[in-house]
């Protein structure tokens, strides 16, 4: 999504980089003039120390930003992303790149939250099914009577019905032999 | 209630921090604390800079390269307060440890197994392929008390071996896969590699030096000069938590709560070795008691000796990660604060030394050591190879160590 919108704004050299091992060789192999790498990757501290042993190259890479564009960077790591650029690129070219990287990170997040949430909203209901089930064979009774019950005792309990559906399903792989 | 985001890596060491939300000392002195996990330095460094934390647990040597701008834009960072002394291993592969052929009664003996490791280094140089070691950083007390040790038993870090960095819960992996040769990494991560198979303990840190500086707790200086007061609170509470986590009756219970997976994820009985003061070297073999492995409250070890700073700085130096220049040390030492400290513990049961900084690595023997209030008796802080580090002459101690 981030390459995508990289490549619309006319920048055409966009490498994506997702394996685990060999992220430096690649690096290496690229020589990249901005580098973009997602806050919760644990290969950061690799990618810094190879950054780091880079000053000794005619390319050395600087630890993000100049100073002065600090207010970039800080919305940069709000919005989950660090930037690694080549020293000595103009600053004017890497702030558009640094915003937009931003602005479809935010977007990006945005859409996986919402597909967190629905996914967790099946996965809810899906338990829900399963208790209700179980309890209509159980209780010979119809669905209706047996949400009714869940809902009851979730009121009951101040608990969330999936919850209870939860507990409920869990007792009955423990004790579901013994009828 | 006042509110801290306190960013942290999984590991033991930082315990403090989260014993103190969970055991409910943070909220005795009106302080919340939320815990901010993640997967490297590099993140837990840049929210803190950044202000997504309002503190970090973060290796000293970071803390420093941080505050002095060594690596990136310079942002000023404060240390009143240290999370612990020591606590890290270095493990070998299994199949690295067979072609060693480790002596078990060896353990303990810094100087034989790092001769004998060194030489087994050089061998493989030698014949066209060095042995690859994982640290957890460039900035971290592991890379800098590995290149000691295997630099004063003979081996030239720089060329013998090859240092990469390796995230810590990467290490057991990188082992088992033959990725790299040995670690050096802070617990549980050590542990979790022997009982996967993975690696055999050859070595922990405090066997190398017995007083290493290790973690802190880091604040932006402006933070801790705008909200001191705040600070001060959070301080007395870590001090607290360390006096009911060095119980070893909580281990159990402390270690549950790390495993937890918002913390350290990892099974409870590998975490409560390191708390313990106990390590199984490899696989299948029993937990051995290792004095010392792990200081998080005993000694005064909390408190920010400028001198230790100060030979960080040092080894900097040495290795080419800071500049050759005598005002670099005052500038590392003033990252650490004493100060702030003294006055947060000042009416407490916390034992607060007289002076702030010491010459490392001058105590043979338990001594008893000026304090402003309490009996502080410090515990042998010597290095395996004799050396004493004196913060009143630093070059001189840099021209005496060779790359």
């Amino acid at each position: 999504m981030i390459a995508e919108g990289l490549r619309e704004a006319g920048l055409s050299d966009v490498h994506i980089l997702v394996e685990r091992t060999g992220l430096v060789a690649n690096l290496a192999a690229i020589a990249p003039d901005v580098v973009l790498i997602n806050l919760e990757n644990p290969r950061r501290d690799v990618l810094e120390e190879s950054f780091a042993l880079s000053r000794a190259l005619s390319r050395p890479i600087a630890m993000f930003v100049d100073q002065t564009d600090d207010h970039t960077i800080s919305e940069a790591v709000d919005a989950g992303i660090s930037a690694y650029v080549v020293d000595g690129l103009r600053k004017e070219r890497i702030k558009p790149i640094l915003e937009l990287a931003i602005r479809r990170f935010h977007a990006f997040a945005k859409l996986q939250g919402e597909l967190a949430e629905a996914k967790s909203a099946l996965a809810e209901r899906k338990t829900i099914d399963k208790a209700k089930v179980l309890l209509m064979k159980r209780r010979k009774i119809d669905e209706a009577t047996a949400y009714a019950l869940l809902r009851k005792q979730a009121m009951d309990s101040g608990r969330r019905i999936v919850d209870v559906a939860e507990a409920f399903i869990s007792v009955e792989a423990l004790l579901g032999d013994q009828t | 209630m006042t509110h801290f985001r306190i960013g942290f890596l999984p590991l033991v060491d930082a315990v403090l921090p989260i014993m103190a939300r969970e055991g409910g000392f943070a909220r005795q002195h009106g302080i919340s604390i939320e815990m901010v996990r993640d997967p490297s330095w590099a993140t837990v460094r840049d929210r803190l800079v950044y202000g997504q934390t309002d503190a970090a647990h973060l290796l000293a040597p970071l803390a420093i390269a941080t505050s002095l701008g060594l690596e990136r834009v310079s942002a000023p960072l404060a240390a009143p307060f240290m999370l612990g002394l020591n606590g890290n291993a270095i493990a070998v592969s299994s199949a690295i440890a067979e072609r060693l052929g480790v002596d078990v009664s060896d353990f303990g003996n810094a100087m034989k197994v790092g001769t004998q490791l060194a030489a087994f280094a050089k061998e493989a140089a030698a014949s066209g392929r060095k042995l690859r070691f994982a640290v957890v950083h460039r900035h971290s007390s592991h890379n800098y008390i590995l290149r000691y040790w295997l630099a004063a038993c003979g081996c030239n870090p720089e060329s013998d071996v090859e240092m990469i960095v390796v995230p810590p819960s990467f290490i057991a992996d990188a082992l088992a896969t033959g990725e790299v040769d040995g670690s050096c990494v802070g617990e549980p991560w050590s542990s979790v590699a022997v009982e996967s198979g993975a690696g055999r303990i050859i070595a922990t840190t405090n066997q190398i030096w017995s007083r290493g500086v290790e973690k802190l707790l880091a604040f932006r200086k402006s933070l801790l000069d705008e909200r001191r007061g705040e600070v001060e609170a959070l301080l007395r509470a870590l001090h607290e938590t360390g006096e009911f986590i060095s119980d070893p009756a909580n281990s159990l219970e402390v270690a549950s709560v790390l495993a937890r997976s918002d913390y350290i994820g990892q099974p409870a009985h590998l975490i409560a070795r390191a708390l313990k003061n106990r390590l199984a070297l490899a696989s299948g073999e029993g937990e051995k008691p290792i004095n010392d492995f792990l200081l998080l409250h005993n000694e005064a070890a909390n408190f920010p000796w400028r001198s230790q700073a100060m030979w960080l700085y040092s080894q900097m130096i040495r290795w080419g990660h800071a500049p050759h220049d005598e005002g670099g040390f005052a500038a590392a030492a003033d990252v650490f604060r004493p100060d702030v400290y003294r006055s947060a513990l000042e009416n407490t049961n916390a034992i607060i030394p007289g002076a702030s900084a010491k010459v490392e690595g001058a105590i043979q023997q338990p001594t008893g050591a000026s304090t402003v209030r309490g009996r502080l008796i410090l515990g042998p802080d010597r290095f395996f190879d004799g050396r004493k580090f004196d913060p009143d002459r630093p070059m001189e101690y840099l021209a005496t160590q060779t790359q």
